[in-house]
């Protein structure tokens, strides 16, 4: 190998590298050093930061008076004539308050926008007398022509509203939404003054106060709306942080899309004396375990739900969180009667009384529902629904032999139809089991994508179909107006005309509350005569609630009044109790 | 060149459109709609909302006023979330997405180039085949088993890192980032292996050996150049990747990305949301995959001469 000389060494590795001199090579190696501290300090502030943590959100926030609260789901939006749901409910109203509102303690009406209200002799005229202190966040008056204009907007036909029903017990409020009707100066509701609201209802209806704390009966400011485009147009702005005027305790300050939303206490709100909060943090939780979690490292104070599988281990704690109450929802299995063998009264009876609901309840729900046994839950207003049947296996067996199938001989088979989740599919696996081991029946079972399962619900096409119910008010009308026989949500062929009659106009035209009761105790015993549903549980309430947080008392609604909330940082045990508000 | 390019981006045209075209049916033939709910909605607000979304034109009508939309780069307003429009929630999306991705890929770059020069320092001995089992490893575990361990260990033992959240505790972002990268690293480590293993047994190499220089700037400076180009090629369609398929992720620690609209719209049947994600995300794919073969062009220069001569690689 032939010797290279240095210069011609350096031209052919040149080609590679080049040659550096002593100077540059120390500007590089300052330069290394200087990277190489950089990355390290980078470094070790990543690791720090991030094992420091520093103050968790609860903390801080019992500090500056905020509460951090897991709201289930990114709201739709935040038109109260537009969205649906119970996250939406949550925000809507902090933002905005109704003429009255629900006592969180009582679920009794009580002063919210109207300072007080007066029912005519046949009850079928309220007057509300408009608050003179009620302000919108800009400062301009609330008034009743503001609700004028609002419930044209909530039930006027291009809206879309879907709650529009809500305000349907009002003078042909159904006719004005349904296009029967173009002139809105014929509905029953007026404002004589800005300060009276008179309302006309086509009969007296009880739970018609309840309904003015649902958000599709709030008022909503007209010159905003008006100022971002047209009154029934779903798409516009005015709802975004910066443009929104609203009513309620709290204002908008910002929302980050699937992040959080952050209110702050309004100044213009007329009680802001009796506002404890400074602040409220809405989160999008719609990952249960992933909330649970959250809740665990001081992220949130409240939650919207809890696992199921967590639940045991939180009952089993001292001092637990965890907050459980009956929740004014059933949840149930619809039976398609136009279908064979359901068509038969004593097949549907037999499959009501195998189930063992008692266990069902204890066993896959970990002890964290309440069995049912009718439609309506029990004590929604004092209202007690009627209980037919028993879990009683031998009496099932029989009605079944009856009806031509003896010991499951015969049997044409039937499938359970639920929607996709693991809760549906343990329970629809334990009924299986149950209907087999007691009616000795073969059951299939098959879960549908959940509109998948929606259109099969609506066209009825299933035999047995899983179903839940959640309460819009208090009262039992809300639960028997399902199976009215033209009923949206009917879903089974049910069609008696007495039980229509007895809903539709006998349970109105009662007297008093008694009379009333027991035509719905009436109308619901010839309900579940006839066996179109299987009831199985009522919903609870299930939250972990941390000992710092004051004022949201369990109730049949899940009702929260953030008005009535506040923050104690010094208590550390949920057994003990929240010193009074000091306000 | 610049004919290439042109000639690429007009065949990306029908294939967009054919795109749109089918996923434009093909939702329509799905059940159930966006304004079925679980409480029966009134016949007369269900027909409200169908002339506010223009549900209630014909097909084909709907089809080509979509089109129009579209070609203003309007992709219409949500179902689901009435009062945003896709747009926005895409742009919402994309910015968390793309951050997630790019820190993903920076930390699936960093760990998988020194695992896969380490590696290719010692072929076949143990220095090799320990990080090369993990990256095996790395490659065949999904992320929706990867997440979970780490937030077990991590979050939930140590208590070291925040488990869900982006953007709102410090630290929370650590986790997913790595999630995501994961696969990416093993991916990266294979190829930075075997791209150093080729440049390492180069002439080039032997001489610097040769003229006495010490071992780390053998492999930090001359090799490295050249041994990280399969890895540089391999980005690019790694990150149209990891825009695309970050769901899993985003969906075990909640964050508010891209991939969690997408999924969230085809449950809702939110139309306009699963066309403009669609769209999107394939338009993106498209213009990566172009991205890439012209780097790759410019690089190689066996490519670049067919460009000028106007062949196709």
């Amino acid at each position: 190998m032939r010797r290279l000389s240095l210069t011609e060494f350096r031209r052919r590795a040149g080609l590679w590298f080049r040659l550096e001199s002593t100077q540059e090579r120390k500007r590089r190696r300052g330069f290394a050093r200087f990277t190489k501290a950089t990355c390290i300090g980078c470094l070790l502030t990543l690791v720090l930061a991030a094992c420091m943590g520093g103050e968790s959100n609860v903390e801080r926030g019992n500090r500056e008076g905020g509460l951090h609260y897991g709201n289930g789901a990114e709201p739709q939006g935040l038109d109260p004539h537009v969205v649906t749901g119970v996250p939406e409910n949550h925000l809507l109203r902090a933002l905005f308050e109704g003429l009255a509102v629900k006592n969180p303690y009582t679920l009794e009406s009580e002063p919210g926008v109207a300072e007080r209200w007066e029912f005519s002799e046949d009850r079928r005229v309220i007057t509300f007398f408009i608050n003179p202190e009620a302000r919108w966040s800009n400062g301009d008056p609330v008034t009743a022509d503001d609700y004028v204009w609002s419930w044209k907007r909530a039930l006027h036909p291009d809206m879309g509203n879907e709650y529009s029903y809500m305000l349907f017990p009002v003078v042909n409020a159904e006719a004005f939404a349904k296009r029967e009707l173009e002139d809105f100066s014929e509905v029953g509701v007026k404002a004589p003054d800005p300060s009276r609201l008179v309302v006309t209802l086509r009969e007296p209806t009880p739970y018609f106060l309840q309904l003015m704390d649902h958000y599709s009966t709030f008022a909503v400011h007209r010159p905003t709306i008006e100022k971002f485009g047209k009154a029934t147009d779903r798409f516009t702005k005015w709802t975004r942080v910066g443009n929104i005027v609203s009513n309620g305790p709290f204002e908008l300050e910002e929302w980050l899309l699937n992040r959080r939303i952050t209110m702050k206490k309004s100044d213009s709100y007329w009680n802001k004396d009796k506002v404890s909060l400074n602040k409220v943090v809405f989160y999008p939780t719609d990952n249960l375990v992933s909330e649970e979690r959250g809740f665990r490292a001081g992220q949130i104070h409240y939650t919207y739900e809890i696992p199921l599988a967590k639940i045991p281990i939180y009952q089993a704690m001292e001092d637990t969180p965890y907050v459980q109450a009956p929740w004014i929802g059933t949840y149930y299995y619809l039976l398609n009667t136009t279908r064979e063998p359901l068509t038969d009264p004593r097949v549907r009876r037999a499959l009501a009384m195998a189930l063992d609901r008692d266990t069902l309840a204890r066993t896959v729900m970990e002890g964290s529902v309440i069995p049912a046994y009718s439609i309506t839950p029990p004590n929604t207003l004092g209202y007690y629904p009627p209980k037919l049947f028993d879990y009683d296996p031998q009496g099932a067996r029989d009605l079944l032999a009856e009806a031509g199938f003896p010991n499951g001989e015969g049997w044409p088979g039937l499938e359970i139809t639920y929607n996709t989740l693991e809760s549906h599919r343990k329970i629809a696996v334990a009924v299986q089991q149950m209907w087999k081991d007691a009616l000795n029946i073969d059951i299939t079972i098959a879960n549908q994508e959940w509109k998948v399962y929606l259109d099969s619900v609506t066209t009825m096409n299933f035999d047995v179909a899983r179903r839940g119910w959640i309460g819009d008010y208090v009262d039992a009308n809300n639960f028997l107006d399902l199976f009215l026989e033209n009923g949206g949500n009917n879903n089974t062929g049910f069609a008696e005309a007495y039980y229509d009659e007895l809903i539709l106009n006998l349970a109105p035209q009662a007297k008093t509350r008694e009379e009333r009761y027991a035509r719905f105790f009436e109308a619901e015993t010839m309900l579940m005569e006839q066996t179109p549903i299987i009831p199985i549980y009522t919903y609870t309430s299930r939250h972990l609630i941390h000992p710092s947080v004051c004022g949201i008392p369990s109730n049949l609604m899940d009702s929260l009044n953030l008005r009535y909330v506040w923050l104690d940082a010094d208590r550390t045990s949920s057994s003990q109790p929240c010193e009074s508000q000091s306000l | 060149m610049s004919r290439f390019i042109a000639l690429r981006l007009l065949q990306a045209i029908p294939v967009i459109l054919a795109v749109i075209t089918v996923t434009f049916f093909l939702v329509r033939v799905a059940p159930g709609g966006p304004f079925d709910s679980e409480k029966a909605v009134l016949p007369e607000v269900k027909a409200a909302l169908e002339a506010q979304y223009k549900l209630d034109l014909p097909l084909f009508q709907q089809y080509t006023a979509y089109l129009g939309d579209l070609a203003e780069g309007d992709f219409g307003p949500s179902f689901k979330y009435p009062g945003r429009s896709v747009n926005e929630l895409i742009e919402a999306g994309l910015l968390v997405t793309a951050e997630l991705g790019l820190y993903a890929l920076l930390i699936a770059t960093l760990i998988g180039g020194l695992a896969g020069i380490f590696a290719s320092l010692k072929p076949n001995s143990a220095q090799d085949y320990i990080p090369m089992s993990l990256a095996m490893i790395g490659i065949c575990m999904p992320t929706f088993l990867l997440g979970p361990l780490l937030v077990l260990i991590f979050g939930i033992e140590l208590e070291w890192l925040p488990v869900t959240g982006w953007g709102d505790i410090p630290g929370d972002k650590i986790l997913p980032s790595i999630t995501l990268g994961a696969a990416y690293a093993a991916y990266i480590a294979r190829l930075s292996r075997a791209g150093m293993l080729e440049v390492l047994s180069q002439d080039y190499i032997r001489t610097a050996r040769a003229k006495g220089l010490p071992e780390h700037r053998v492999v930090l400076k001359h090799a490295l150049r050249g041994g990280l180009l399969p890895v540089i090629a391999f980005l690019g369609p790694a990150f149209a990747g990891l825009l695309a398929g970050s769901f899993v992720v985003e969906t075990l620690f909640q964050i508010p990305g891209l991939g969690r609209f997408y999924v969230q719209a085809a449950f809702n049947r939110d139309y306009t949301m699963i066309l403009g994600t669609t769209v999107f995300l394939s338009t993106l794919i498209v213009l990566f995959n172009l991205l890439s073969d012209i780097l790759a062009a410019s690089l190689n220069p066996r490519l670049r001469h067919q460009f000028h001569t106007g062949g196709m690689p």
